[in-house]
C-alpha cells in the first residue's frame, strides 16, 4: 500500500488577496497581489521557483493564463481545473512534483475572477451534450439535501432552517475578523432565517458568496524548507476522491452525505495517522458553499456522529470557542469563493493561524488544519481533503 | 371490417377563466375555461400524450403507421409524427405522416388511417392544436388546448366505419399566412353562411343518402362548431334533437382546431353503448362526415384518461398574464443568467431510446435498473451486460426536492425532483403541473413528455414529472 508524502513537502509561504468583488482588477492584478505576499514571504524572486501549478475553474485556458500575465520564462506551468477542488489539487499536485524529486520550488495558485460575467450565482460551462438531465442551479444541487436530513433525523422544516441559519450565522460571525473576508459584518439569526428564497429551503444567506480573488503558496521538500524559514508548514495528507455517480442514480442514497467526502477523509486520515479527528483536528476550512453542506461535512468528516451534526452545530462545538472550530476564516460564506483559490485560501487560514497571526480569529495552540472542498453536488462529486500541521511527526 | 379499436385524450392541466379576458379587455366573453398548454407543452407533446392515453396495453411494436394532424405544429419543416412514434416505442419501419394546415387536417389523418386500416394496418392517429387568437379577439377567449389520438386497425374495433362523404372547397375564411403568429379570418357571418353551414349540410346530406341512414338512427352527431350557437343551429337544421348533439367541449376546453372533433369523437365513445350510431362532421375548407358504429367489443376496452378524467384534472387559478408568458406573447426581463445552450443532435439522436421511448437498462449480472442508460453498471461495474428497460410507466415517488427560484424559466419557480422508480432507478427531473406548496417527499408522479427548451429553433424534448393524475 503506498505509504502517501506525509511531512515530505512543506509550505514556505503563502499569499491570499482580499475576496469579494473585485471589480477594479483583472486576474493580473489578483495574481500578483497573492504572488507577492507569498514571494515575500517565503523571502524569495519569482524566479527562484521551478514549475507552477495553476488552478482556475472559467478564468482562463491553460498555462498560458499563468504564464503571459505573470510573465513567467519558459517554465513549466500546468493548467489544473477540477471543479472546486481546482485550488487544492494544484497544491497536491505541485507537492508530489517537489516530492518526487523533480523540482526543488514549486507554486501552486489559485486565482478565480467570477463577477465579470455579470451573471447571479455561478456560471458553469455547459458541456456538449443532449441537453436532457435538468441543468440544476448550484443551490438547487444542494438544497435537495435539507428536506432528506430533516426527514431522516426527525427534524421538521422549522428546525432545520435554524440548524442551517446557526451556520450561516457561525461563518458570518468568524469572517467578521478577517479583513480579507468578502463579507465582513455580523448577521443577525432573524436576517438569515427571513432572506428571500433563492431554492427552498435555501435563502440567499444560506448560500456562499460569488467572488474574485487569488491565493498561492510556495512549497519545497520537507528536507529543505529550513533553509528558507524556521517555521514551514508541513504536508500530513493530500487526497481527492471522485464519485461514479452512483448517489444520483441508486435509492440506496438517501441525500444525508457526500460519500466523497468520507473516501477522501478516510484517505487523508490514513495518510496523515490520525484517527480521532473530532479530537485531534485543532481547525478545519471545509466547503460550506451552502449551508446544509457544511452540516452533512460535519458528519462525513466524523467531526460528528451520524445524525449528530446539527446538534453539535446548535451546541456551539464548531464555533470559534468551540471544541474545533470549523471555518474560522468565515469560510466560502462570508470569505468568498472564487473558485479556484478557495482551497489555496483554506491553506492559509492554517498558516497564518500557525504563525500567530490569525489576529481576533488566534486560535490557541494549533497543530493541525483541514482543508476539504466539494466540486461539483453532493450527489456526484470531486472531493479534495488536504491535512497541514505546525510540526513534522 | 375497419374501425376505431381504441381511444386517447388529454388536456392540459391549467384552464383560464374567461372572466380574466373580460378583466383585461372589457369585451364581453363566453362563459368557461379555456384549456392552456403549459409553458413547456405544444401540439407534440399533447399529441404523444393523447397517442400514449389511446395506447395503453397496446404492443407498442404491433403499430405499422402513426399520423399527426394539427395546424400548429412545432417545426415548418421536421415531423412531428415520426417523433411521437418513437415516444410510442414503435417499430423502425413504422409508416409516419403529419397532416397539416387545416382544420380538417384531423378527420384528412382519421380517413388516411381507416383506409390503411381496411389494407390491414394497424395505425395510430394524433390530433392535437394550440392555436393563437390575436389579443383581446373573439378566437383568444374561444381557442383551447387539447389533444385526443385513435388506434385504427380491422380486428377488435370497437366502432366500426360504415361510410363517409367529404366535399373540398377553396373557401376562405379562417388563415395564417407564412408568418402569421395569430388566426385571421373574414366577416363571421360570411363564414357561417356561406361556409360552414354550407359544406356540412352537403356532407352530411351526402353520408345520410349514402347509408340510407336517418338522423334519428345516430345515437349523437358529433358536429364540429365555431361556437355552440352554431353547432346546435345547424345540427337541429340538419334534423337532429339537442340530446343527440354532442358537447363541443367549448366551455370546458374551447374550440382545440383540428383536435376538436376528435376530442368529441373520444368523449362520444366514453359514452356509447354497443349498436349506437355516431355521426362525426368536421369542418375546414369543406366537411368530412363519417358514420360510426359502436360494437360490443367497446365494453371490453380497458380504462383510460380519454377526455373524461383530463376534464376533471385541472386547475383554474392561472390568471392572463401567465398566459401571456407562457405563449411569449409579453417579453419578460430575462434573468441574469447564461443563455441556455442548444443541445447537440449528434448527442440527441444517440440516446434516441433514451430522449423518446424513455429506456434505461438493466444490469444482467446484478439486477439493477439505472438511468440514464450506459455500458457500466453503477452498482456492480459489470461491462456490457446491461438489457434495455423502459421506465416509461413504472410507478414513482418523489425522494426529494426543492424549488429553484435561481433558474430561469416561463413559470418560475422551477420544482426539481429526484424520482425514485417503483422496481429501482432514481433520476433527477423537473416536476411540473404542481404547486411549490403541494411537493412532498414520498409524493406519487408520474413522467410526461415536455419540451424542456428551444435554441437556435432546435425544440428539445424530454421528460418531466408531474403529480399521478388519479
Amino acid at each position: 500500500m503506498a505509504r502517501g508524502i506525509k511531512d515530505k513537502a512543506a509550505v514556505i509561504g503563502m499569499g491570499c488577496t482580499k475576496f469579494g468583488e473585485r471589480f477594479d482588477c483583472n486576474l493580473e492584478d489578483l495574481m500578483i497581489e497573492a504572488v507577492n505576499e507569498a514571494l515575500e514571504d517565503a523571502g524569495i524572486e519569482f524566479n527562484d521557483i521551478d514549475a507552477f501549478w495553476f488552478g482556475t475553474f472559467t478564468s482562463g485556458m491553460a498555462g498560458l493564463a499563468f504564464s503571459n500575465r505573470m510573465k513567467s520564462q519558459y517554465k513549466p506551468v500546468t493548467r489544473i481545473e477540477n471543479m472546486c477542488c481546482t485550488g487544492l489539487d494544484s497544491f497536491r499536485n505541485a507537492c508530489y512534483a517537489v516530492v518526487s524529486g523533480a523540482y526543488d520550488v514549486v507554486m501552486a495558485i489559485g486565482a478565480e475572477k467570477l463577477k465579470d460575467g455579470g451573471y447571479s450565482g455561478l456560471e458553469v460551462p455547459a458541456e456538449d451534450s443532449d441537453r436532457t438531465l435538468p441543468d440544476l442551479t448550484a443551490p438547487a444541487r444542494f438544497a435537495v439535501i435539507a428536506p432528506a436530513y430533516a426527514h431522516k433525523y426527525g427534524l421538521d422544516m422549522k428546525q432545520m432552517k435554524q440548524v442551517m441559519a446557526r451556520i450561516a450565522w457561525k461563518n458570518h460571525k468568524n469572517g467578521s475578523l478577517n479583513p480579507k473576508a468578502q463579507y465582513r459584518a455580523e448577521v443577525p439569526m432573524e436576517n438569515i432565517l427571513k432572506s428571500p428564497m433563492i431554492a427552498s429551503p435555501l435563502g440567499v444567506m444560506d448560500c456562499s458568496g460569488v467572488s474574485d480573488g487569488a491565493a498561492c503558496a510556495i512549497i519545497t521538500r520537507s528536507e529543505d524548507a529550513k533553509k528558507y524559514r524556521k517555521d514551514p508548514m508541513y504536508v500530513k495528507a493530500v487526497q481527492i476522491a471522485a464519485g461514479p455517480g452512483h448517489s444520483e442514480k441508486h435509492q440506496s442514497y438517501d441525500f444525508t452525505t457526500a460519500w466523497e467526502s468520507y473516501y477522501a477523509a478516510q484517505a487523508a486520515y490514513r495518510e496523515a495517522g490520525i484517527n480521532n479527528p473530532r479530537k485531534q483536528i485543532s481547525l478545519a476550512e471545509v466547503h460550506d458553499c451552502f449551508t446544509p453542506t457544511e452540516l452533512i461535512i460535519y458528519e462525513d468528516l466524523q467531526f460528528s456522529e451520524r445524525g449528530q451534526g446539527w446538534k453539535d452545530a446548535l451546541d456551539g462545538f464548531f464555533d470559534l470557542d468551540g471544541g474545533l472550530p470549523v471555518n474560522p476564516d468565515g469560510g466560502l460564506k462570508s470569505f468568498g469563493h472564487p473558485i479556484g483559490a478557495s482551497g489555496l485560501r483554506m491553506l492559509y487560514e492554517s498558516w497564518l493561524q500557525f504563525h500567530g497571526k490569525a489576529g481576533k480569529r488566534q486560535l490557541e495552540n494549533p497543530r493541525l488544519g483541514l482543508a476539504h472542498n466539494l466540486g461539483g453536488q453532493p450527489y456526484s462529486c470531486v472531493v479534495s481533503v488536504a491535512i497541514v500541521g505546525n510540526e513534522p511527526g | 371490417m375497419a374501425g376505431i379499436i381504441a381511444y386517447g385524450g388529454y388536456i392540459p392541466y391549467n384552464r383560464l377563466d374567461r372572466k380574466h379576458l373580460k378583466e383585461a379587455f372589457g369585451n364581453p366573453v363566453p362563459k368557461g375555461e379555456k384549456a392552456v398548454a403549459n409553458y413547456d407543452e405544444d401540439s407534440l407533446t399533447m399529441g404523444a400524450a393523447a397517442a400514449l392515453d389511446c395506447c395503453r396495453n397496446i404492443n407498442p411494436q404491433t403499430i405499422d403507421a402513426l399520423y399527426f394532424a394539427t395546424t400548429t405544429a412545432p417545426y415548418r419543416e421536421k415531423q412531428c409524427a415520426a417523433t411521437i412514434a418513437a415516444v410510442l416505442d414503435a417499430r423502425k419501419d413504422v409508416r409516419t405522416a403529419d397532416f397539416c394546415n387545416s382544420l380538417r387536417s384531423g378527420s384528412a389523418a382519421l380517413l388516411a388511417g381507416l383506409d390503411a386500416a381496411k389494407n390491414g394496418l394497424n395505425v395510430v392517429v394524433a390530433m392535437s392544436d394550440c392555436r393563437l387568437g390575436f389579443a383581446a379577439g373573439t378566437y383568444e377567449a374561444s381557442f383551447g388546448d387539447g389533444a385526443a389520438a385513435f388506434l385504427l386497425g380491422n380486428e377488435n374495433v370497437i366502432a366500426e366505419l360504415i361510410d363517409c362523404h367529404s366535399v373540398a372547397a377553396d373557401f376562405h375564411d379562417l388563415w395564417r399566412s407564412e408568418d402569421d403568429k395569430f388566426v385571421r379570418s373574414w366577416e363571421e357571418r360570411f363564414c357561417i353562411s356561406q361556409g360552414y353551414n354550407q359544406f356540412v349540410t352537403q356532407a352530411v346530406t351526402g353520408v345520410l343518402k349514402k347509408t340510407k341512414l336517418q338522423p334519428q338512427d345516430f345515437a349523437k352527431i358529433v358536429l364540429y362548431g365555431a361556437a355552440p350557437r352554431y353547432q346546435t343551429a345547424l345540427a337541429r337544421k340538419l334534423g337532429f334533437n339537442p340530446d343527440q348533439i354532442q358537447d363541443s367541449l367549448f366551455s370546458a376546453v374551447g374550440n382545440a382546431g383540428t383536435a376538436n372533433v376528435p376530442m368529441m369523437l373520444a368523449a362520444a365513445l366514453e359514452e356509447a353503448e354497443p349498436g349506437d350510431r355516431i355521426l362525426c362532421v368536421t369542418y375546414g375548407e369543406g366537411s368530412d362526415a363519417i358514420v360510426f358504429q359502436v360494437t360490443d367489443a367497446i365494453s371490453d376496452l380497458g380504462p383510460r384518461r380519454g377526455i373524461k378524467s383530463y376534464l376533471e384534472n385541472k386547475k383554474v387559478t392561472m390568471n392572463y398574464e401567465k398566459y401571456l408568458r407562457w405563449r411569449e406573447l409579453l417579453q419578460t426581463e430575462p434573468a441574469r443568467r447564461p443563455p441556455q445552450k442548444r443541445s447537440s443532435l449528434p448527442d440527441m439522436y444517440r440516446n434516441y431510446k433514451k430522449n423518446l421511448p424513455f429506456y434505461g437498462v438493466k444490469c444482467l449480472a446484478c439486477g439493477t435498473p439505472q438511468f440514464p442508460p450506459s455500458r457500466i453498471c453503477i452498482q456492480c461495474q459489470a461491462i456490457d451486460q446491461m438489457e434495455d428497460y423502459r421506465f416509461y410507466g413504472k410507478p414513482a415517488k418523489v425522494a426529494t426536492f426543492t424549488v429553484d427560484y435561481l433558474a430561469e424559466s416561463l413559470d418560475p419557480p422551477t420544482i426539481v425532483a429526484v424520482v425514485d422508480f417503483e422496481g429501482g432507478g432514481r433520476m433527477f427531473c423537473y416536476l411540473v403541473d404542481c404547486e411549490p406548496e403541494e411537493v412532498k417527499v414520498e409524493m406519487e408522479v408520474e413522467m410526461s413528455f415536455r419540451r424542456l427548451f428551444v435554441v437556435d429553433g432546435i425544440h428539445t424534448y424530454f421528460w418531466k414529472a408531474v403529480p399521478k393524475i388519479i
